[in-house]
C-alpha cells in the first residue's frame, strides 16, 4: 500500500465512524414544551426537518403543536402522528395547529407522509 | 305557520284567535286555548322557551342558561377538566359537560359572571368553544361614534362574544355562538340602528378542523411547486446536452481542437463549471436546504444522498478543469458536469410526475370534502332562510328541493321523495324515502321535495364522521410499516457509509486510474439509493385502498384493520340485520274456503290499520306492496297475547293465533298443520277469519337480505368459512342457514355470549372476522380478530368494529375483504419492488459487476433509476383505484 492508499484508507473509516456517530449515537436536544392556559404549546418549523424534533410534552394536558412549513418541497407535506391518529396536511408558510391530549407516557414518533422527517414527542406522566 | 301556545299544536297563521302579549301578537288553535292563556300567559310563554332548540334562556329565579359547542375534546376526560375550570367561576350554579354531544350546559347568575369570562374558563382549561365569525359590509357610518353605537348594541345581544367595527373599510367582524344568536338577527340589529348592510361575505365558522379547510390552499401550493420543478427540470435538461457532449469529446468525435487536453476544451471545462452553478443551486437549491435542514436535526434523507453526490462530483470536475496538472496522469483529469446536470434534471423530473401521481392517490378524500353542502334552507319562525350550513342547529326544519343538496343529517317530517345516496354509501340505485325516514347529509335530493328535522350537524353528520374516519385510517400505520421504519431510519446514513467504504476499496485495490473509479463509484452509490421509493411505499397504498374502501360505502379504520382482514379463516355472520333485514316482513298468505288471497291480506292489514303492533306494520307494509286496496277498521279491539278484531266492510274480522281463533269456535282444518310447518321455518303465522269462518294464514318473518345467498357463496369461494350465529332456536336457525348455504351454526345463542362463542372459534386456531351490527354485538365485534360492522343510515363511527360497512349488504363484507387484499398485494409489491431495487442497486453501483463486465454502472443511469422508482411505486399504488369489486 502505498502513503496515499493508507491516508485515503483512514480518512474514509474515520469518516464513516462520523458519519455513523452524527445520525445515529449523538443525541438531539430536547425541548420541553411551556404550558399557558391550561394548554402545552409550541411552534415546530418545517425545513428539511423539524425544529425543534424532540418535544417534551406532560400527559393528560392537550397540546397544541403549531406547524409553520417554511419550504414547497412536497415531502413534508403532511405530518402524521401515528400513535395518536392524526395527520394534518401543512400548507406552506402557514400556521396549521395540530392538537390532542396524549393521555400515556412514552415516546412517540412523528413524520412525515414518507418517514423520511422525523421526530419525537416524549410525554412524561 | 304559527305554534299555538297552549296546546304546542301547529297552525295556520293568521289565527282567528289571537291576543297580544309583551307586544308579540301570540296565536291559537281555539277560542279556549285563548282563554286559557290570557288568564296566566307567563305560564304558557316560560314553556315555549322550553323549545329543545333555545339554548338560551333565563328562568324565573334569574338563572341563566347556556349551552356551548365546545371543540377538540379527545377524551371523556377532558369534560373534568373543563367542568372544573368553570365551576371555580362565581356564580356558577352548575356546570356539565358532555363529550358525546360535544357541549357545555352551564348555568350561571349572569349578575357575578358573564358568558365571555365562561369561555374565557373554557379556553384556559384548554379548549376552543364553536363560535362563528362573521363579516359584514356596514355603510353610511360617519364617525367614530357610530362604531360604539354599533359596537355597544352588538355587544348587549346574547351569544354575541365580540364585535368589531372598522371605519376605515366599513366592516365589522362579530363573534357569535351560532346555537344563541344567528346571522339574521345580527343584521337585524344593524339595520335597526340605521346602518344598510351591503354585502355579507360567508362566515368563516371557527369550528371544523384546520386540516380541510385550506385543502384549495394546498392545491395550489402543490400546483406551484410542480410549475417550479418543471421549470427546474427544463433548465438543467437543456444544459446537460452540452454537458454531456464535451465531457465526452472523443465518444462525440469532436475536432481535433477539442479533444482531452486542448485550451479550448479546458476552456470550454472551466465554463461548464460556472454554468453548473445554476443548476446546483437553483435547479438543484432544495437538495441543499433541505440536506442541511436535515443534518441540523441529526437526520438525513434522499436531498442529503443527492446534495453530497452532486457536490462531490462538481468539486473534482472544477479542480480537473482548473487545476489538470496537479493530477499525475492525464486521464485523472477528466470531469463528471455531466452528471450533475443530468441527475438534476432528471430528479427534478421524478419529483414533478410524483407530485402528479400523489395528487390521484388522495382524490378520493378531497372528493369527500368537496360533498360538503354550503348552505341550507331552514324554516324559522314560520320563515325560509337561506343560512350556511354551519348555523344549522339541531332540530332545525329544513326544507330541500328536487335536485338539491341535503345539508345535514335528519329525519324527514313531511314529503318524501327519492334519494341518490351513492356518493356516502356507494348504492347506485336510488333510496326511495318518506315520512320518518332516514336521509344523509350531502346526498343528493332526485324528485319530491321534503321537509326534514336536522338531527346532526356540525362535525356529527355521518359525512363529517367519514372524513375523519378516512383521515385517521390514512395516518395510521400498517403493521408490515414497522419494518420499514426501522430500515429507512438507518438507511441513508448506511448508504453513506456504503459509498465512503466503496470510495475505499476501489482507491485502494480498484484498477487504474483509482481515483476516477473511485469517484464514480462514490457519487453512483450515492445517488442510485432512493429512500423515498422505501419510505413511500405502504402510506400511499394505504391512502389509495382505504380511500377506494370509502367510495363504495367500506370504511376501513385503520392500516391494521386492513391488513388483519387479508389474514382471515372464518367469518361469524349475525342472523338478525346481518344475513336478515332484522325486521319482519309479509311472506306468506294462505287461503281457505275459497277465499280469495288478496281478499284475506286487504281484510288482515285492514283491522291491523287501528294497532300499533309491529307484526301489524309488516302485514300493511306487504299488502301495499302488492297494491291491495286497504279500508278504514271500525269497532277494534285487541286482545293482548291472542290478536285482534275489528269490522271492516261490514264483515267481524279476527285475526289472531290458534288461542284466538279456539276462543271465537272457529274450524281452522288444515290450517293448523300448515302453519306449525310454517313456524318450523322461523315465521310467524296468524290466521285470519271473516265472520267466524277460517279464511285463510298470513304469515311474517324476518327475510334474508336479496344479496345475502350470494354474498354468502363468494365469501366461500375466496375460502373461508361462514358460520351463523344466532339466539334462535335450532330449528329456525338451520332453516335460514340452509336458505343462504350456511354450513356452521350457533344457535340458542344468548346475545352476552356471542362474543364467547367468537373466543371459542379463535381457539381452534382461527383468525376471526364478526359481522354484526354494532350495537348489541359490540362485544363480539371487540373479540374478533376483526369486527365489522353493518352501519344503519347515519351510525357511521362505530366504536367497536375495525370496519364499517356503510351500505347493510352482506356484499360489503366480501368487498371490503377483496379490497384488503388487494391493497396490502400492492403494498407487498411496492415494498419489494423498493427493497429489491435498493438491494441490487447499491452493490451493482457499488461495482460488484465489475469484475464480471469490466464496467461499472454509469451515474447517469443510476439518477435515472433513482427518479423513476419512486414515481413507478406512487403509479402502482395508483392501480388500486381501478379496482373493480368482483361482486
Amino acid at each position: 500500500m502505498t502513503v496515499d492508499q493508507i491516508l485515503v484508507t483512514i480518512l474514509g473509516l474515520l469518516l464513516s465512524a462520523s458519519v455513523a456517530w452524527y445520525f445515529w449515537l449523538s443525541k438531539g436536544k430536547a425541548t420541553r414544551i411551556q404550558t399557558a392556559d391550561g394548554v402545552q404549546e409550541a411552534l415546530i418549523t418545517v425545513k428539511g426537518g423539524y425544529s425543534p424534533d424532540i418535544i417534551v410534552v406532560k400527559a393528560g394536558k392537550p397540546l397544541r403543536l403549531n406547524f409553520i412549513r417554511e419550504e414547497t418541497a412536497a415531502c413534508s407535506e403532511q405530518v402524521i402522528f401515528p400513535d395518536f391518529k392524526k395527520q394534518a396536511t401543512l400548507t406552506p408558510f402557514k400556521k396549521i395547529p395540530v392538537e390532542f391530549t396524549p393521555d400515556k407516557p412514552g415516546e412517540f414518533e412523528f413524520q412525515c407522509a414518507m418517514g423520511m422527517l422525523r421526530g419525537k414527542l416524549i410525554v412524561e406522566p | 305557520m304559527a305554534r299555538d301556545p297552549v296546546c304546542g299544536m301547529e297552525i295556520k297563521s293568521p289565527s282567528d284567535f289571537y291576543s297580544e302579549y309583551a307586544g308579540e301578537k301570540i296565536e291559537f288553535c281555539s277560542s279556549d286555548c285563548k282563554s286559557k292563556f290570557d288568564k296566566n300567559p307567563e305560564n304558557y310563554l316560560e314553556s315555549k322557551a322550553e323549545k329543545p332548540e333555545t339554548t338560551y334562556r333565563k328562568s324565573a329565579d334569574g338563572v341563566e342558561r347556556l349551552q356551548i359547542p365546545i371543540v377538540g375534546m379527545h377524551c371523556a376526560s377532558c369534560t373534568l377538566t373543563i367542568e372544573k375550570e368553570i365551576e371555580k367561576l362565581p356564580g356558577i350554579k352548575r356546570a356539565v359537560v358532555n363529550y358525546s354531544t360535544e357541549n357545555a350546559y352551564v348555568e350561571f347568575l349572569p349578575d357575578k359572571v358573564n358568558v365571555d369570562e365562561i369561555l374565557k374558563a373554557i379556553k384556559k382549561a384548554g379548549y376552543k368553544s364553536g363560535q362563528a365569525t362573521l363579516r359584514l359590509g356596514i355603510r353610511k357610518m360617519h364617525c367614530s361614534s357610530c362604531i360604539s353605537k354599533i359596537e355597544e348594541e352588538l355587544q348587549k345581544t346574547p351569544g354575541v362574544l365580540s364585535a368589531s367595527v372598522d371605519l376605515a373599510t366599513e366592516s365589522a367582524t362579530i363573534v357569535y355562538l351560532p346555537s344563541m344568536v344567528q346571522t339574521p338577527e345580527i343584521k337585524r340589529i344593524i339595520e335597526g340602528l340605521g346602518y344598510p348592510i351591503v354585502e355579507t361575505s360567508t362566515p368563516a365558522a371557527a369550528i371544523g378542523k384546520p386540516t380541510e379547510e385550506p385543502e384549495d390552499e394546498n392545491q395550489k401550493a402543490r400546483e406551484r411547486e410542480y410549475k417550479t420543478l418543471v421549470r427546474k427540470f427544463i433548465f438543467a435538461a437543456i444544459l446537460s446536452v452540452p454537458f454531456i457532449i464535451f465531457s465526452y469529446p472523443a465518444l462525440f468525435g469532436l475536432p481535433a481542437s477539442m479533444q482531452k487536453g486542448s485550451d479550448l476544451l479546458r476552456i470550454i471545462w472551466i465554463s461548464m463549471s460556472v454554468l453548473s452553478l445554476p443548476i446546483m443551486f437553483w435547479s438543484g437549491s432544495h437538495f441543499y436546504t433541505g440536506a442541511l435542514a436535515a443534518m441540523k436535526s441529526r437526520s438525513a434523507n434522499m436531498h442529503t444522498l443527492i446534495a453530497t453526490g452532486i457536490t462531490a462530483a462538481w468539486l473534482y470536475s472544477t479542480i480537473a478543469a482548473i487545476f489538470p496538472e496537479i493530477f499525475p496522469t492525464e486521464a485523472l483529469a477528466d470531469v463528471f458536469f455531466d452528471v450533475v446536470a443530468v441527475v438534476v434534471a432528471l430528479v427534478n423530473l421524478g419529483m414533478a410526475l410524483e407530485i402528479r401521481a400523489k395528487g390521484k392517490s388522495s382524490e378520493a378524500i378531497k372528493k369527500l370534502i368537496g360533498l360538503q353542502p354550503k348552505t341550507a334552507r331552514v324554516i324559522r319562525n314560520g320563515k325560509e332562510m337561506d343560512i350556511p350550513v354551519e348555523e344549522v342547529v339541531l332540530d332545525d326544519i329544513i326544507l330541500v328541493r328536487p335536485g338539491e343538496k341535503i345539508p345535514v343529517d335528519g329525519i324527514i317530517v313531511e314529503g318524501s321523495s327519492s334519494v341518490d345516496e351513492s356518493m356516502i354509501t356507494g348504492e347506485s340505485i336510488p333510496v326511495e324515502k318518506y315520512k320518518d325516514d332516514e336521509v344523509i347529509g350531502a346526498t343528493i335530493n332526485k324528485t319530491g321535495s321534503f321537509k326534514f328535522k336536522a338531527t346532526k350537524v356540525g362535525k356529527d353528520t355521518a359525512l363529517a364522521q367519514i372524513i375523519e374516519m378516512v383521515q385517521q385510517a390514512q395516518s395510521s400505520k400498517a403493521p408490515i410499516q414497522r419494518i420499514v421504519d426501522k430500515v429507512s431510519s438507518y438507511f441513508v446514513p448506511t448508504v453513506i457509509i456504503l459509498a465512503i467504504l466503496s470510495f475505499i476499496v476501489w482507491y485502494d485495490f480498484g484498477p487504474s486510474p483509482n481515483l476516477i473509479y473511485a469517484l464514480v463509484v462514490f457519487v453512483t452509490v450515492l445517488i442510485i439509493a432512493c429512500p423515498c421509493a422505501l419510505g413511500l411505499a405502504t402510506p400511499i397504498s394505504l391512502m389509495v385502498g382505504v380511500g377506494k374502501g370509502a367510495e363504495n360505502g367500506i370504511l376501513i379504520r385503520s392500516g391494521e384493520a386492513l391488513e388483519g382482514a387479508c389474514k382471515l379463516d372464518t367469518i361469524v355472520l349475525d342472523k338478525t340485520g346481518t344475513i336478515t333485514e332484522g325486521k319482519p316482513s309479509l311472506t306468506d298468505v294462505v287461503t281457505t274456503n275459497g277465499f280469495q288471497s288478496d281478499e284475506v291480506l286487504k281484510y288482515a292489514a285492514s283491522v291491523e290499520k287501528a294497532s300499533e303492533h309491529p307484526l301489524g306494520e309488516s302485514i300493511i307494509r306487504g299488502a301495499e306492496e302488492r297494491s291491495v286496496k286497504l279500508e278504514d277498521p271500525k269497532d277494534f279491539n285487541a286482545v293482548p297475547g291472542y290478536g285482534v278484531e275489528a269490522t271492516v266492510n261490514g264483515k267481524r274480522i279476527i285475526l289472531g293465533n290458534e288461542k284466538m281463533m279456539k276462543k271465537h269456535n272457529i274450524d281452522l282444518g288444515d290450517l293448523v298443520e300448515i302453519s306449525q310447518k310454517m313456524a318450523d321455518d322461523g315465521k310467524t303465522p296468524m290466521f285470519v277469519a271473516v265472520d267466524n269462518k277460517a279464511a285463510g294464514i298470513v304469515a311474517v318473518a324476518d327475510t334474508v337480505k336479496p344479496d345475502s345467498l350470494d354474498a354468502i357463496r363468494h365469501l366461500k369461494k375466496m375460502g373461508l368459512e361462514v358460520v351463523m350465529i344466532t339466539g334462535d332456536n335450532k330449528r329456525t336457525a338451520e332453516a335460514i342457514a340452509k336458505q343462504v348455504g350456511v354450513d356452521r351454526v350457533f344457535s340458542e345463542v344468548l346475545p352476552e355470549d356471542k362474543a364467547f362463542n367468537v373466543q371459542k372459534l379463535q381457539q381452534e386456531g382461527k383468525r376471526v372476522a364478526m359481522v354484526g351490527d354494532g350495537i348489541n354485538d359490540a362485544p363480539a365485534l371487540a373479540q374478533a380478530n376483526i369486527g365489522l360492522a353493518i352501519g344503519s343510515g347515519t351510525d357511521v363511527a362505530i366504536e367497536a368494529s375495525d370496519i364499517t360497512l356503510i351500505k347493510g349488504s352482506l356484499k360489503g363484507v366480501a368487498l371490503a375483504i377483496e379490497l384488503s387484499k388487494a391493497t396490502m398485494r400492492n403494498i407487498k409489491q411496492n415494498l419489494f419492488g423498493a427493497f429489491f431495487y435498493n438491494g441490487l442497486g447499491i452493490p451493482i453501483a457499488a461495482g460488484l459487476l465489475y469484475p464480471f463486465l469490466g464496467t461499472l454502472l454509469s451515474p447517469l443511469i443510476a439518477g435515472a433509476a433513482m427518479a423513476f422508482s419512486s414515481v413507478t411505486v406512487v403509479t402502482n399504488a395508483n392501480r388500486l383505484r381501478r379496482f373493480k369489486p368482483s361482486l
